[in-house]
């Protein structure tokens, strides 16, 4: 059938420039560009252009222009273009839409409409170069009282106390699966996650054997409804426990690894068989009620003796929060909530766009909903979901939450340029593949790297940030949100976060 | 520290194979957590073998027996174990003398649990390797998304049948169902979504009660030699049926499998 789509982007080659290298013909893994050995010069292809802006990037005659198409349907408010091709898609194959990546729709961005305080003549500020500031944050249960005895100046603590993940910054490496992202892309996040003091999450693909030994120590070991890659040495050679119910960019649905991707290294991780879809059914089949999590939490506990935290990741969704509440109370001892622009490998695009709330209410109305309960000793907070920046996670934090997960973020530091075609496998930065030509493209040691370089920046500037606020320890800031004022919001929306107006 | 001096000592233990100790653990007033301390305690110190007594709803028995050196018990259950019995088992041998609650087997690694009585909901779900043998019924979702790799294929065998869902989602493994008191089986949606593994029902099945994506046919000789195996392995363990291996085997017998290992292939839009 003859498509009625046109091409979304404009491939413009400067002649003059391009000296034939044939590079861009080499680094598109979607086949865009040709070499014409008759006329000795390379052909475009707008069709297949992913816009990814790999081969722009690494043309070394700077030759390469891809940008929109400026073609264009009639405007229309109402039938914007995106509408008119996906509809056209559909009509074409009767499929559902994929896409990858976060909702790129213009909800509205609370972020940006969030200002943070600063000191000024009385409370003075502090130089983060000059004197020691605390980013330091525990993740776990904290105990109702402590109790503590103290006798010739030794103190004791005599409360049994829970498992806690310990961050040196309060930034941790999001859930990405070795599958949907490829082995190099996966292990520079262990790699950089092992030398901040961080964490990285495997996702719920496993972790490669050859990789216990070295990156356990820095790992969160998830489990999730396709329970892929679980045995008890896999459960017990991380340091915390996840189990997954919902994702920001896909709530409510479980996630199908094409058999395409599930290549035999894979294959050998998830424990399954090459070359079949791995299925993650919507819901865990044996959690129905908060009773059956409940259930599953202290299973994971009792097959790692008790010695690791358990977290249970949802999305946020409408009543979310006393869903939550319903977990901390089940024995999670970190809830991971992920927003509405949480990222994903492959999601319906319906769902990415239509479903779940912003983080940033999210963060404040579940932290709110703990507190109003007397249970938010009980569990940490670890926010998820369109966190771009470190202000993005100091606000996230002063709104209750006690660090953040960063996904796209983090795969943004090794090269990623969010074209949203991760479900194709055809990454041509190396990340979301599982093609070895490909992913050989990323470098471990330098995406490790840049992802450090990443995390030791922005840990600056939040140190920079606190100090500018006069305080010199984050666990000052969390859930403090008189630090925060709203710009532009309605009465409603600075309800739900807790914030007053700006001058206010 | 002292866990670690006792982990020594066992794996001495381990070495003189005929030196099976056997311990004995009363679980009354035992809570699920102090119950699995005792067994994780006896299995560090070397016990091979234990019988435990008045048991009454704990959960988890079995599951938190993982030790790095891949120590093995043997473990004899008088009584009603409560749900989750051997969640994530590690290659441990669990023997219920009674019925069994929800859970059974849940994400089982290898090893092998029998019940010589029923066992409840979500039997033998994401079950990877080992096997189970339940004597009489089972009740819902049972063997769901079961799967399979390489040396790893699990197989659960009932004596009667299952309730909906059976098989759903079900990646590998065998699943047998006997039917042993000719109730007929009254399961519908049985492996909804199935792409892989394969499951034999004794008597017969009609197209309604099964999933789009399941095929139904009669056993050839293959089918035979398994069916073979496992039902010989079940009559083993449960002579009190009266029913011998010839008896059962002679039965009419269907072949669940599903129709593609890609179920999903062709849902998606570029």
């Amino acid at each position: 059938m003859k498509s009625f789509v046109f091409p979304e982007f404009q491939i413009t080659r400067d002649e003059e420039k391009c000296g034939q290298c044939r590079g861009c013909e080499r680094q598109c893994s979607f086949g865009t560009h040709t070499y014409d050995p008759a006329a000795d010069r390379l052909i475009s292809d707008d069709y297949k252009c992913a816009g990814c802006q790999r081969c722009v990037v690494f043309c070394p005659k700077n030759a390469i222009v891809v940008r929109p198409t400026p073609s264009f349907y009639r405007p229309n408010a109402s039938w914007s273009r995106e509408k008119l091709d996906d509809l056209k898609k559909q009509a074409e194959t009767g499929g559902v839409i994929l896409t990858g990546c976060g909702c790129d729709k213009p909800f509205r961005i609370y972020w940006d409409h969030i200002v943070l305080n600063a000191a000024q003549v009385t409370n003075p500020s502090i130089d983060p170069l000059r004197e020691p500031m605390e980013l330091r944050t525990f993740l776990g249960a904290k105990p109702d009282m402590m109790d503590i005895s103290a006798k010739d100046g030794d103190v004791e603590i005599k409360t049994k106390l829970s498992p806690n993940l310990v961050v040196q910054t309060p930034i941790l490496f999001s859930a990405m699966s070795y599958g949907a992202i490829s082995y190099n892309a996966f292990r520079s996040l262990a790699t950089a996650a092992c030398k901040l003091g961080t964490y990285f999450n495997t996702g719920e693909g496993g972790l490669p054997r050859e990789m216990r030994e070295e990156f356990g120590r820095c790992a969160i070991v998830q489990v999730a409804s396709g329970r892929f890659g679980i045995d008890a040495e896999y459960l017990n050679c991380g340091q915390a426990v996840e189990i997954k119910v919902g994702q920001g960019a896909k709530p409510g649905i479980g996630g199908h690894l094409p058999g395409e991707k599930v290549s035999l290294a894979v294959a050998e991780t998830r424990m399954i068989p090459a070359g079949t879809d791995a299925i993650s059914p919507a819901p865990h089949h044996d959690i129905y009620s908060i009773e059956d999590l409940s259930m599953l939490i202290y299973a994971l506990k009792e097959a790692t003796n008790y010695e690791k935290p358990i977290s249970v990741k949802i999305a946020a969704v409408h009543n979310f929060a006393a869903i939550a509440s319903g977990i901390v109370r089940a024995g999670a001892d970190i809830i991971a909530i992920d927003g509405l622009r949480g990222g994903t490998g492959a999601a319906p695009k319906v769902i990415r766009d239509n479903v779940g709330i912003p983080i940033e209410l999210a963060i404040s109305s579940l932290d709110r909903r703990l507190r109003n309960e007397g249970i938010r000793n009980r569990c940490s907070i670890i926010a998820a979901g369109g966190i771009r920046c470190s202000s993005d996670v100091i606000k996230a934090i002063a709104l209750g939450a006690d660090a953040v997960y960063i996904g796209s973020a983090a795969l943004i530091a090794m090269g990623c340029t969010l074209c949203q075609k991760c479900y194709t496998g055809k990454c041509n930065w190396g990340i979301c593949t599982q093609d070895p030509r490909l992913s050989g493209r990323l470098n471990v040691e330098i995406a490790s790297q840049r992802l450090s370089n990443l995390i030791f920046a922005w840990s600056h500037e939040i140190s920079e940030m606190l100090g500018g606020m006069g305080i010199n320890a984050l666990e000052s800031l969390r859930g403090n949100r008189d630090h925060l004022r709203g710009v532009g919001l309605y009465e409603w929306e600075l309800d739900v976060l807790g914030i007053k107006g700006a001058g206010e | 520290m002292a866990r670690a001096v006792l982990s020594e000592s066992s794996l001495k233990a381990d070495q003189l194979n005929e030196n099976i100790t056997t311990a004995l653990i009363d679980a009354t007033d035992l809570e699920t957590k102090e119950l699995n301390d005792q067994l994780m305690d006896l299995m560090l110190s070397g016990v091979k073998k234990v019988n435990i007594i008045n048991v009454c709803g704990q959960r988890y028995i079995g599951t938190r027996l993982y030790t790095p050196q891949h120590l093995r018990m043997e473990i004899e259950i008088f009584g009603t174990p409560g749900n989750d019995l051997a969640a994530f088992l590690y290659g441990h041998k669990i023997t219920v003398h009674g019925n069994a609650q929800d859970g059974v087997g849940n994400t089982m690694d290898a090893g092998e649990i029998i019940v010589e009585g029923r066992a409840g909901d979500v039997l033998g779900f994401s079950m990877r390797g080992g096997e189970i043998y339940v004597r009489d019924n089972c009740g819902y979702r049972t063997a769901l998304h079961m799967k399979e790799y390489e040396g790893k294929r699990p197989v659960l065998v009932v004596g009667d049948s299952s309730q909906d869902f059976l098989g759903e989602y079900m990646a590998g493994g065998i699943v047998i169902l006997l039917d042993l008191h000719d109730q007929t089986h009254k399961a519908n949606f049985i492996g909804t979504g199935m792409h892989g593994g394969v499951i034999y029902l004794r008597g017969s099945v009609e197209p309604f009660q099964v999933g789009g994506q399941v095929a139904i046919s009669p056993l050839d000789d293959a089918d035979r030699v398994v069916l073979d195996q496992y039902v010989s392995r079940f009559v083993e363990r449960f002579p009190e049926i009266g029913k011998s291996r010839e008896e059962i085997l002679n039965s009419q017998f269907v072949r669940l499998t599903p129709k593609s290992k890609r179920p999903y292939s062709n849902l998606y839009a570029y």
